[in-house]
């Protein structure tokens, strides 16, 4: 629910048209939000690109892992309305065992390049994308660097008469307060 | 024919060098170092900036960065090297003909830099032999000038005390 | 006998002179016309948002810093607004207004940078000289403040590190004094030069729908008639109370490109003196101690500062749970962050929602049709960073 406990007309809209497809809706300081499955997602994007909503530009397309909460991953769309001065995030969830999902190139053709990165990174793949193959990485690289349990691949530095450590271990996480570790 | 006399030769010491080929050459190596364009981030940048005229890398004749690698006697390794460019860096650098040297320009270039992770190569001395290592993030470019002179001076060196290798 | 066809496939780059970069791009021509254009990106993709993820919150800045390396104060300024937006927090007038002169400046001195690179591309090279000159004006007043040229290091979550020394704001009217008449040179050697007008007029057209199409943002997207910039639009840091006008092209093409970002330069500079006239007084960083380190005077007299400098030191902040987008104007485009965050003092994800790749993805489009030379212009036109489109 949004901090003013009240959902945003574009959200209302979604809600009412999609249903059960709208899982959440929700706004955090002031980022209208809603998260939708992810079979729907595409066509979710195709109703807010239409008048009287003209979500026409995908500023962002990007996803991060969950790990370990199901389903593992996000993909999380950014959209921007140029005429009403408005942005919307839409999210979907998609399991960690078959991350697979519809792709958005046919409503947003920017998309491509960020799908092709979301398949580089995280290993999600997307269904119906013209080319999907790495992007950033080498072509013959294993793994999918951006997933949590990919290591960071720290090299440790050598240094002589003392116990290196590696630059992540020089503050180390600290869990919200309240959590344990 | 005429002879010279002694007193034709007698400030001769004054107007002739004497040297060795080595140092010749030396001479010539050092005064007008070719670079090879290689700007790779960040560090290009200072690298550019060093070229104009506020820094002028013109006045140890080195303005003439060539395209070609096969022109150049000198790879600036100036920025971070990922694992995707690492092959394409030892192709470039095969492709210079000898003598050649490198300079890694940066932190980055120099032993990975702020970055410790998947994408980089942490140092561009894994893949070829550096000369002279610049430290900076960037480096200013009179940091680059001084590795560059440091460079200059090693080049002569070598011709005192032998070949490259 | 009947002719064969064949296109030929050249590639150019990573090593290029004209590419502004790593950039490899795999082109199919028919003679000297473009029949399709495929960039190849990822050779200076240096992990930067998985190293996040494993610093804290303020470790993080210097990491920031060198992404978009041409314009370092934006990105620094879109990082930290993000984390603002997350925690919730206000930043003091001061520091807000000090923000905008550095990222004015810093626009003005990325511009300089793509008008010198360009005049090099298109063997204008005294250009680079002229340009190059006038940006070590700007960072001699970066190292002013900051002590650093680029990658200055100097934005904070909740403000700046240090307030601006005394000498800055007469350096920066000084510097703004005399930019007009040099503004004013470059467009008397270029604006009406025809070999400049034949070279960029009509070439790399991006039509509106393109662009829209494929989220171009920036000098890019206004070029072809669009007006949206990130400080009208969704106003950051007090651009709200400062008057600009936002230039836009009608044809989308390279010289109506170059025609918008000579304008932005004079409305930057428009902008920093509107700031210096009207800096506030007060603190440049906010005093909520759970963000920002105390200073030092108190650490002296309070038990409670040296308790906040030392969990601030060695663990960071703690922002809550949830995430946020924040977007601020580049010289290049929207530059956005996505911060997830789980309540740790470390982010899960950092998304940087980088300009450049997005405007890179416009260029096929633009070249298709062409001939090869004009492809060196669309690159210098488009104005991309690589450490931004490779992250």
């Amino acid at each position: 629910m949004n901090e003013s406990g009240v959902l945003t007309p574009v959200q209302a809209f979604l809600a009412d048209r999609f249903g059960a497809a709208v899982v959440e809706a929700h706004a955090f300081r002031g980022d209208a939000t809603v998260v939708v499955q992810r079979e729907r997602v595409v066509d979710v994007l195709r109703a807010l690109r239409e008048t009287p909503w003209r979500f026409e530009m995908l500023i962002d397309l990007t996803a991060w892992d969950r790990l370990p909460a199901e389903p593992r991953f996000e993909v999380v769309y950014h959209l921007l309305s140029l005429e009403r001065g408005e942005r919307l995030r839409v999210k979907t969830r998609v399991p960690g065992t078959d991350p697979a999902l519809p792709s958005a190139v046919a409503v947003f053709a920017g998309a491509n390049w960020f799908e092709r990165e979301v398949w580089d990174l995280f290993g999600i793949r997307f269904e119906g994308h013209p080319n999907l193959v790495r992007i950033l990485m080498p072509d013959d690289w294993e793994g999918h660097p951006l997933r949590r349990d990919y290591p960071l691949t720290e090299e440790p530095v050598e240094f002589r008469g003392h116990v290196p450590k590696v630059p992540s271990e020089i503050i180390p996480r600290v869990p919200a307060p309240g959590e344990d570790p | 024919m005429a002879t010279l006399s002694r007193e034709d030769l007698s400030g001769l010491e004054r107007n002739v060098l004497t040297t060795t080929v080595e140092r010749m050459l030396a001479w010539a190596r050092s005064s007008s170092v070719w670079p090879v364009q290689f700007g790779l981030a960040c560090c290009a940048i200072e690298m550019i900036a060093t070229t104009t005229s506020k820094f002028d890398i013109a006045r140890f004749g080195m303005e003439a960065f060539r395209a070609s690698p096969r022109q150049s006697d000198l790879m600036i390794v100036a920025g971070r090297v990922s694992q995707k460019m690492a092959p394409v860096l030892r192709h470039i650098y095969d492709q210079m003909l000898e003598p050649k040297w490198v300079l890694s320009m940066g932190d980055c270039a120099s032993c990975g830099g702020v970055y410790n992770n998947y994408a980089l190569v942490q140092g561009v001395d894994k893949i070829v032999p550096v000369d002279v290592y610049v430290a900076g993030c960037p480096p200013r470019p009179e940091a680059l000038l001084y590795g560059l002179m440091k460079l200059q001076e090693k080049i002569r060196e070598q011709a005192r005390v032998g070949s490259q290798k | 006998m009947a002719l064969a066809r064949e296109t030929l496939t050249i590639n150019m780059g990573p090593q290029h002179p004209s590419t502004h970069g790593v950039l490899r791009l795999v082109l199919e021509l028919e003679g000297e016309v473009i029949v399709s254009c495929q960039p190849v990106i990822g050779y200076l993709h240096t992990g930067i948002e998985k190293e996040m993820e494993s610093r804290t919150y303020h470790q993080n800045i210097p990491l920031v810093d060198r992404i978009e390396y041409l314009s370092s104060y934006h990105e620094e300024l879109a990082y930290c607004s993000a984390v603002e937006k997350l925690l919730g927090i206000q930043v003091p007038k001061r520091a807000q207004y000090i923000r905008v002169i550095l990222c004015e400046l810093n626009r003005i001195a990325s511009h300089l940078v793509w008008l010198g690179t360009t005049g090099i591309d298109l063997n204008v090279s005294s250009l680079l000289m002229y340009c190059f000159r006038d940006r070590e004006r700007i960072m001699e007043l970066s190292e002013m403040v900051s002590g650093q040229r680029m990658m200055p290091g100097y934005f904070r979550i909740g403000g700046v590190a240090a307030d601006l020394p005394e000498e800055f704001v007469p350096a920066v009217r000084e510097f703004l004094e005399e930019f007009p008449r040099r503004l004013d040179e470059y467009e008397a050697m270029l604006t009406d030069n025809l070999i400049w007008r034949r070279r960029h007029e009509g070439v790399a057209v991006l039509s509106r729908e393109d662009a829209l199409r494929y989220g171009v943002t920036g000098p890019t997207l206004r070029g072809s008639g669009v007006a949206y910039d990130v400080r009208k639009a969704f106003p950051y840091s007090s651009y709200e109370e400062f008057e600009f006008d936002v230039p836009t092209g009608q044809r989308g093409d390279a010289y109506d490109r170059y025609r918008v970002r000579m304008e932005e330069m004079r409305q930057a500079r428009r902008i920093v003196l509107q700031a210096l006239d009207r800096l506030p007084a007060g603190p440049v960083i906010t005093d909520d101690r759970k963000v920002a380190l105390p200073p030092r005077r108190e650490l002296v007299r309070s038990m409670e500062a040296v308790i906040h400098q030392f969990k601030l030191v060695s663990e960071g902040i703690h922002p809550p749970k949830g995430e946020v987008y924040a977007a601020v104007e580049s010289p290049r485009g929207e530059k956005g962050y996505y911060i997830v965050s789980d309540g740790s003092n470390r982010p899960v994800r950092v998304r940087v929602r980088a300009p450049s790749f997005s405007n890179l993805q416009a260029l096929p489009a633009m070249v298709r049709g062409g001939m090869l030379a004009d492809v060196v212009v669309a690159i210098a036109s488009i104005d991309i960073v690589l450490g931004d489109v490779d992250r």
